[in-house]
């Protein structure tokens, strides 16, 4: 069992700052969600925490347990690219599911339906 | 035989994602890899995927560069607007975008750096007018976004996938 002050230093203020810049973000985009007022502004508020904010905290995590382990441990950037590649598609999904029903109820401030669009469609999405 | 290699770079991919997740490069690691890569390739053309065309040129590396660096200031920008409580209802909203590009493969993946910058969200595209419509959280200057995707992404995008 590895003990945390095995980690030289400089790792360890570096590990540090970037845990705290990337739960910052996090905490921010969190906040988003209770700060922003309509629900497409709202979805922009969690992609802090998926994209910088999960960055920060696997390259802290990378740097912390190669240097503990001294070899490369490089398996978070599994991570992050399933992140990168699945959180997009539960994004749009909701957005999609809002405007449908925003044209649904004739929502003043939705955008028009451009006629050939399908919005039932998921198969439409590119 | 080329059913089992008719897609080398996920093959490739798989080995890579496999080997991360074993951590280790040894020699049994990586025949067992290659193995399971091989098969989970094989099971794929079963899906009959449409073929991919692409070119890995220097447009992927400038591309991935460009993305990364409007992540972390898009971060900023957004985290910004959340801390100051500049949240007002008139300055977000929904633009067109005129898309010339009718790759799937280019606009998927158009769709992900979009939706994985924060500040800007695909909300819809009508293939057949080529319209994309994206909502963005702080509109100031709607040419300039226009601008940003089409010269910035776009071009690439197409150069990548032609």
């Amino acid at each position: 069992m590895m003990q945390a002050p095995d980690l030289p230093l400089w790792a360890a203020l570096i590990t540090a700052l970037l845990l705290l810049t990337g739960s910052l973000l996090t905490l921010t985009g969190a906040l988003g969600l209770l700060r922003l007022r309509s629900f497409y502004q709202r979805v922009h508020a969690p992609t802090l925490g998926a994209t910088l904010g999960a960055g920060c905290i696997l390259i802290a995590s990378m740097l912390c347990f190669s240097v503990l382990e001294t070899r490369a441990v490089l398996h978070e950037v599994l991570i992050a690219l399933f992140l990168t590649v699945t959180t997009p598609v539960t994004l749009m999904l909701l957005a999609r599911a809002a405007l449908y029903r925003d044209r649904v109820e004739g929502n003043p401030e939705t955008p028009p339906d451009t006629g050939q669009e399908r919005p039932a469609n998921p198969a439409e999405k590119a | 035989m080329t059913r089992w290699l008719a897609f080398p770079l996920l093959t490739l991919c798989l080995l890579a994602m496999w080997l991360l997740l074993v951590q280790s490069v040894a020699p049994g690691s990586i025949l067992m890899g290659v193995l399971v890569a091989l098969v989970a390739t094989r099971l794929f053309t079963v899906l009959r995927p449409e073929p991919v065309k692409y070119r890995l040129t220097g447009a992927v590396v400038r591309l991935a560069g460009i993305v990364l660096y409007d992540i972390i200031r898009s971060n900023i920008a957004v985290a910004r607007i959340i801390l100051t409580g500049r949240t007002d209802r008139g300055m977000s909203g929904f633009i067109r975008i005129p898309i010339d590009m009718r790759s799937r493969h280019g606009l998927a993946l158009l769709a992900v750096i979009i939706t994985a910058t924060p500040g800007t969200l695909w909300v819809q595209f009508d293939s057949a007018r080529g319209s994309l419509l994206i909502h963005v959280l702080d509109l100031v200057d709607e040419e300039q976004w226009i601008a940003l995707i089409k010269n910035r992404y776009e071009k690439l995008l197409m150069e990548i996938f032609p």
